[in-house]
């Protein structure tokens, strides 16, 4: 394929899309599915038939809109959001399309939740149809592959990506640029791209909704990638618990594939280039490079020390490039715009925007994406709306299992990697967990140990017989059955395992122990000296066991 | 296994679609996998071990997953998990003696924002309550099929 040839199809999907007087997109994505999207499109679809009037309306799936707590979504022109569809409201929300809308089910947008936001890699999210890859090319999609392709070699590639400041968003925050370059440099018979799709965190699902909502986006970063490296298969490497997902990936390669953009002598180049997917089987460890190589290769998933660093020797003992989903997402509009435009969004050392998960005791739960070093006030009480009514704001888990919990002082912190490394959490892939005083921050540390402990692979002494002893530690002390030496040999431990495990699960985690021990050293105390839970979490023995 | 070229690279994937097509994998699935793509039965085996996807028993005629991911644990699924306990008498893993009903846990469904969440034979159902739960599966119990 050819630029004209791209240009040639986004304008045909633009006629096409033109002649359509009202567009009604439906969010199709995870959320918005488990609360019914797709009886109300199809109702939708029913309605439209009905009154013969499908030449000038179209029903459309689409990505995610974020506020997942008030699906289904409904979006009609670009305007007019509708939150809570049910299939019966189809005809009133057809009536509307030459009136009014309808009042009883609109959702304002005009409020921080969507205003504070600032849209990079979810800009076609809930615009563009998942499912089919001339929506994607008629905003522009493959154009900053074409734009590689043709202006710029692969050494201006990745200067461009170095200059934008992007840092991997898979939580450590190694800059990309650097990654690339080092991939680039290194010799071997063939080289990998892989995609880190397995999003282990429990309270992370951006990376699920970029695949579902915008999978082209990840398709073309990828390309990008292997041209830039001069690599010759990719792989994507994702979770067996998405299905919408892994379905709408094969879906988006095989279009790919069909118009020349994946394959052999791509675009007429010399790079020929082949994605395939594979599944991963549920074990949070493959989210560590070495161990998700290993997976990928058919084998446990189990961490090898490093070096050798899969840029040198990695899959199949060949160079690799392994990044996150939202690290891929992220750099089309980079080579798009330049990574001096890029560098210009977000704080000195942690540029762009990063997509967080809210989720817990928050008002408005779902996926927003924020300029780096937008405080956790803003985020958690602006953007999120705040705690639910007659709840008081105790603390905000960001990282997953290896993260922190920060209490209140924390809450004008500017978010970014060097901050949350300060204050004892870290970026993690994005998740942000609101907890409120109906959480024991004990028992929360327990949970986590006990994350950690199922999914410790056993590799290393520290990290198997260590998360389990500091889950045993925990459980006594939610037990109210511990004392003071069970918290100071709590400290011990997790010292132990921060210095001596091999990987990053079990460097990681102690976080969660340690932050709040840092931060909530009062709960532990009442749990041992009065032996009362503050929360009234713990009184009743063991919660979930 | 044709498609990866009875390479042993292919094994996750090939457990992958025995379980898909069986709904576990038993020990004559195991063998013969391994034999296909040499790799000794050990090697097949530790992997369906390794990974919690895998499941080497049979579910049973209804499968239950609750999530327990930080966001749905805040948001109530400890109390789910205590409603399923007393109604079927089972922890996460099991099934109950009768075949009826599996009860599992997962970790984190990715629906954070409709927590807490379960899947009730393959659909998700979000904001659920103990009650809501308590329904459903004394529905399955009582139902004969």
């Amino acid at each position: 394929m050819s630029p004209e040839e791209l240009e040639q199809i986004a304008e045909t999907e633009r006629e096409r899309q033109a002649q359509f007087k009202h567009t009604i997109k439906v969010c199709v994505a995870a959320g918005c599915v488990s609360c019914q999207s797709e009886p109300v499109k199809a109702a939708l679809e029913r309605e439209v038939a009905s009154r013969h009037c499908e030449g000038e309306c179209q029903v459309k799936g689409v990505g995610c809109m974020g506020l997942c707590a008030q699906g289904p979504l409904v979006g009609v022109g670009n305007h007019t959001l509708y939150q809570g569809v049910a299939e019966g409201d189809a005809p009133a929300i057809l009536d509307s399309l030459n009136t009014a809308a309808v009042d009883r089910l609109i959702c304002p947008t005009d409020v921080p939740f969507f205003q504070m936001q600032k849209k990079i890699v979810l800009e076609n999210s809930g615009n563009v149809d998942p499912e089919r890859i001339e929506d994607y090319i008629a905003v522009g999609g493959y154009t900053a592959l074409m734009q590689a392709f043709g202006e710029m070699t692969p050494a201006q590639v990745i200067t461009e990506i170095t200059r934008s400041g992007l840092r991997g968003r898979g939580g450590a925050g190694y800059p990309t640029g650097l990654k690339w370059s080092t991939v680039s440099k290194a010799v071997g018979e063939k080289k990998y791209v892989i995609c880190n799709a397995d999003e282990g965190d429990p309270g992370a699902f951006m990376d699920r909704s970029v695949l579902e909502s915008d999978p082209h986006r990840v398709l073309e970063g990828m390309l990008i990638a292997a041209y830039a490296i001069g690599a010759s298969e990719g792989y994507i490497y994702v979770r067996a618990e998405y299905p919408l997902a892994i379905k709408r990936l094969r879906t988006a390669i095989k279009q790919a594939e069909r118009q020349g953009l994946l394959g052999a002598n791509i675009c007429g180049s010399r790079l020929s280039f082949y994605i395939d997917i594979r599944l991963g089987a549920g074990a949070f460890v493959c989210g560590e490079e070495t161990a998700l190589i290993h997976s990928i290769e058919g084998r446990r998933g189990i961490p090898q020390p490093r070096p050798p660093y899969p840029a040198q020797e990695g899959l199949y003992g060949e160079p690799t490039l392994i990044n996150n989903v939202e690290t891929f997402a992220s750099v089309a509009p980079i080579v798009r715009n330049g990574g001096e435009w890029y560098a210009q969004i977000g704080t000195e050392k942690s540029k762009g925007t990063k997509v967080f998960a809210l989720a817990g005791s928050i008002k408005n739960t779902g996926l927003v994406e924020v300029p780096m070093g937008t405080t956790l006030r803003e985020m958690v009480f602006e953007i999120g709306g705040g705690l639910p009514e007659g709840h008081k704001f105790k603390a905000v888990q960001t990282g997953g299992p290896s993260g922190g919990c920060l209490p209140e002082n924390f809450l004008d912190m500017p978010v970014d990697y060097e901050n949350l490394l300060r204050a004892g959490s870290i970026m993690g892939s994005g998740g942000m967990i609101v907890m409120d005083d109906t959480s024991c921050m004990v028992d929360v540390a327990r949970f986590f140990m006990d994350f950690c402990m199922s999914e410790s692979c056993g590799k290393c002494v520290p990290c198997r017989v260590g998360t389990s002893h500091m889950h045993g530690l925990l459980t006594k002390i939610t037990q109210c059955r511990g004392n003071a030496y069970d918290i100071a040999q709590l400290e011990e431990l997790a010292d132990l395992l921060k210095q001596t495990s091999l990987c990053g699960l079990g460097q990681s985690a102690p976080n969660p122990v340690l932050s709040t021990l840092r931060y909530f050293a009062e709960e532990y105390k009442a749990h041992v000296e009065q032996q009362q839970c503050p929360a009234g979490v713990c009184k009743n023995g063991h919660k979930d066991e | 296994m044709r498609r990866m070229g009875n390479h042993p690279r292919g094994l996750i994937e090939s457990l992958h679609t025995v379980q898909e097509t069986f709904g576990y994998l038993d020990l004559d699935a195991l063998r013969y996998v391994a034999a296909s793509l040499r790799v000794p039965l050990s090697r097949a085996y530790g992997v369906a071990t390794f990974y919690h996807f895998f499941s080497l028993r049979p579910p049973g005629e209804h499968t239950c997953v609750v999530c327990i991911g930080t966001a749905c644990y805040i948001k109530g699924a400890p109390q789910l998990l205590h409603a399923l306990k007393e109604e079927l008498g089972v922890v996460p893993g099991q099934t109950t003696p009768d075949g009826k009903v599996s009860v599992l846990g997962a970790r984190c469904l990715g629906s954070c924002g409709l927590a807490p969440a379960v899947v009730y034979d393959r659909e998700v159902a979000g904001k659920v309550t103990a009650q809501a739960l308590r329904d459903r599966v004394a529905k399955w119990k009582s139902h004969v099929s």
